[in-house]
Formats: structure tokens, sequence, C-alpha cells
């Protein structure tokens, strides 16, 4: 029960599990960036006149989507070293995997963004007289954006969660560093609880920053 | 890149067995984790839209505690904590005596969690309803499940379909995550064949391809039933 809950396992391991914490965290980061970049590639691929790379973007952002993101990790761990020709460490291929895997995600909310403004916007633009370009770095961006940002964190916080997925190819990060410190000291109890509990606070205090963003005409 | 490709594995004797009854295992996690989810979500989401304040503070409090923390973590939650929490005897039954212990898990967690999305969802579909018509409803003489089971609950329905079918395919697609606790799933079994030919890709192409046919399958099973129950004078991507 929790009347004997060890708090001492998890002093004398505080080390290894805030380094597990760091190792999630730097993913998420370069996930976040590096995949929202090629999102944005891939959102403007899908909403382009050139229907061969239009269609392109959509097989590739269909594809990664219908399938589970362990499935993806195992494809990149076995891919990358044989694509490279050497073996790279398994948080290589796993950053490349969460990278090339939350694009997909980041097109679709990108996309939604700006096939969400009204037509009239883009016409109104045109017939003022701007470029194609103008109306969309002027009119259609600065509106679509508003409402991607909230849409786009949320998912950066989903991601943070699925981090721990990369347990299964053994990186340390949070969670698989609990799981090694819950095992050589048979304390599965304190250290899964206190896994949940900080996750919870994590992603509990960062939705409701991101929901406060939101914006109010939107509720 | 030098890999010596030989489709030839994925039909051979144990191994096409294996990718069926795994495939076989996903699609039984998934159907019976989604009943879970629908009738739990639909609870805690008809929850969240009461007047009475406990039930909503209940409602949010269950959403936010499923929603934050990774369903991973809250499987070895159910898995490894739970069994420990309760007394002795659940503890041991949990542990040793359930049969499938690792399937049950994961349909339980993977159930819960997905609840919480189903909630939300459910809670949106009802809220959608102008005001009016519950109290229309309370009007012409329903009582408060009345309300709910003849006027917003099949409206609420049959404009989240769409989303629905998304929280379905994530619960597809997150059944890959039982493989943690053994359960030999489509992903497990691709694995444990890699383990055992060295060849990798060709049972990974044959899962994604798996996926990806349920996938679509789902998607357009889901502009039909979209279709069939549009409500009249409303845009549905399925409609004519």
């Amino acid at each position: 029960m929790f009347g004997n809950f060890d708090t001492q396992v998890l002093i004398k391991n505080h080390a290894l599990l805030l380094n597990g914490m760091l190792i999630s965290l730097e993913l998420t980061a370069i996930a976040a960036v590096f995949g929202m970049v090629i999102g944005c590639v891939l959102a403007f691929m899908r909403l382009s006149r050139l229907l061969v790379v239009a269609w392109i973007a959509t097989a590739y952002v269909n594809l990664l989507r219908s399938v589970p993101l362990i499935l993806v990790i195992f494809w990149f761990y076995m891919l990358v070293p044989k694509v490279v020709g050497h073996p790279t460490g398994a948080f290589t291929s796993v950053m490349i995997a969460f990278v090339l895997f939350e694009a997909a995600y980041y097109c679709e909310i990108v996309r939604a963004g700006i096939a969400g403004i009204r037509r009239g916007q883009a016409q109104a633009g045109l017939a003022l007289g701007f470029r194609p370009t103008q109306v969309m770095r002027y009119v259609i961006l600065p509106q679509a954006i508003r409402t991607m940002v909230p849409v786009l964190l949320s998912q950066v916080i989903v991601m943070f969660q699925d981090t721990s997925l990369v347990y299964i190819v053994g990186v340390r990060d949070f969670l698989t560093a609990a799981e090694v410190v819950a095992d050589t000291n048979n304390r599965p109890l304190e250290l899964y609880t206190t896994v949940a509990v900080v996750f919870l606070a994590i992603c509990l205090t960062a939705s409701l920053l991101v929901a406060r963003l939101r914006p109010r005409t939107a509720r | 890149m030098n890999y010596h490709w030989d489709w030839g594995v994925l039909f051979r004797s144990p191994y096409f067995v294996w990718i069926l009854s795994g495939f076989g295992l996903t699609c039984l996690i998934s159907v019976l984790a989604w009943g879970i989810a629908l009738v739990v979500g639909s609870v805690v989401g008809v929850c969240r839209t009461l007047e009475n304040r406990a039930a909503r503070a209940m409602g949010t409090m269950y959403v936010e505690l499923f929603r934050n923390i990774p369903l991973l973590v809250q499987l070895f939650l159910w898995f490894y904590v739970v069994p420990e929490v309760l007394p002795i005897a659940w503890g041991r039954y949990l542990t040793r005596g359930l049969p499938y212990a690792p399937f049950w898990t994961t349909v339980v967690g993977l159930g819960l969690y997905t609840a919480a999305r189903v909630a939300e969802q459910v809670r949106s579909g009802i809220g959608a309803i102008p005001r009016g018509q519950r109290e229309a409803a309370l009007a012409v003489g329903f009582s408060l499940p009345q309300v709910y089971r003849y006027v917003l609950l099949p409206v609420g329905y049959r404009t989240i379909i769409p989303s629905l079918t998304s929280d379905f395919l994530g619960v597809f697609k997150n059944s890959s995550l039982a493989l943690t606790l053994g359960v030999l799933e489509l992903t497990a079994t691709t694995r444990q064949i890699e383990d055992y030919t060295f060849q990798a890709f060709e049972p990974f192409t044959a899962a994604t391809v798996l996926y990806a046919l349920v996938t679509f399958t789902a998607m357009g099973v889901m502009r039909v039933l979209e279709g069939r129950g549009r409500i009249a004078g409303t845009l549905a991507i399925g409609g004519r």
C-alpha cells in the first residue's frame, strides 16, 4: 500500500531520473522545431497547384498518420543505420523518427489553419492588387497563425507524452530511467507513480497555459 | 544500402500465421477497448454538460487525469502498480490468477485512456446543440434523462462521427503499445519475425500495409455513415 512509500529510492536515483527527463525534453524540443519546419513545407506542398507535388505530400501525410508511432520508431531504428552505412545510436534514429512522424501531424494543423480562412479574404486581397504571395503573407497567414498556434502547442504536449515510447528501443528517457530504477530496486509503485505525477504536473500546467492562448471568440 | 530482400518470408510456414494472429489480436484489443471508451466516455462527457457542479467537476477531473499522463505510463500503472495497491487477495488474482492479464490490462487501460478523448467529443457535440432544443424538450415535459436520450444524444453523436472515427483510429494504432506488456499483437509479431529471420523490412512493410488498410477503410465507412446520419440543413462531407 501507499503506507510504505519509499522516498529514499527516489532521492538516491534522482540524478538518473533527472537525466532521463532532460532526454525527453530534448527529444520534444528537437522534434517540435524540425517537425514544424517540415510540417509547414508539407502543408504548402499540399496546397500547391502542381498536382504531383500536392499528391506526394498528401500520400506522405496519410501514410504516416495511419501507422502507430511504435511501428515508425521500429522502422527508423532498423532503417537509419542501413541508410547511413554505420551504426548510429538509438537516440539519433528515434529523433529522426519523431521529426518525420510529427511533421505529418503539424502539416495537417497548418493546412487546416490556412484552409479555415474564408475564401473572400484571399479574393479581396487579390482585388486590391496584392500578388498571391503577398495575399499569403499579409492577409492569410496573420489570421491563420492565430488559430494554428494553440493547436500546434497542444500537439507538442501530446508529443512530449509520446516520447515515453522510446522505451521500446532502450533510449534512456524519463520512463526508461524510471523502469531501470524500478527493476533494480524492485520498487515499481514508487517509480511509476512518480513518473505519472510528474507528467501530469507538466502537461496539465502546459495545457492550461495553452488554453489561455486560445482566441476568446473561439469558445 | 545493402539488404537482402526476401518477400517469401512473409508467406513461409509459421510467419504467415503469426502475422494473421497478430492482426486479429490488434483488432480484438481495438474493438474491446473502443467499447469501453464509448461507454465510459459518453457517461463522462454527459456529466460535463450537466448543471450539477459535482458531476461536472468529476468529469473534468477524469478527462484531465487521463489525458495528461502518457498512455504507456498508464499501462505500467495498471499492470505493475495497481495489483500492489489493491487488497492482497485481489492483487494476487490480477498477477497470478487472471488469464491473459497483459491483454486485459491493455484493453482496460487503453479503453479508459481513450474515454477521456471520447468524453471531450461528446461534450462538444452536445455543447454545439442550440440551447433552445434542451429548453423546448423540457418545456414539452421530458424528464432530464429523456432530454438526453431522445434529443441531445442522437443529434450530438451524429455531429461528432468524424472526430469519433479519428479517436477509433487512435485506439487502433495505440493498441500497439500492448507489445510493451508482452502481448503479441501486429507490431510485436513483426519484431518477433525479425528476431527469427533477421528480415526486418518485409514484416514491417506487411504491418504498415495492414494498418493503413484498416485506416483507409474506416475513413470510407465514416464518410458513408456521416452522409446517412446527416442532419437536415447542415453540411457534412459525405452528404449529397
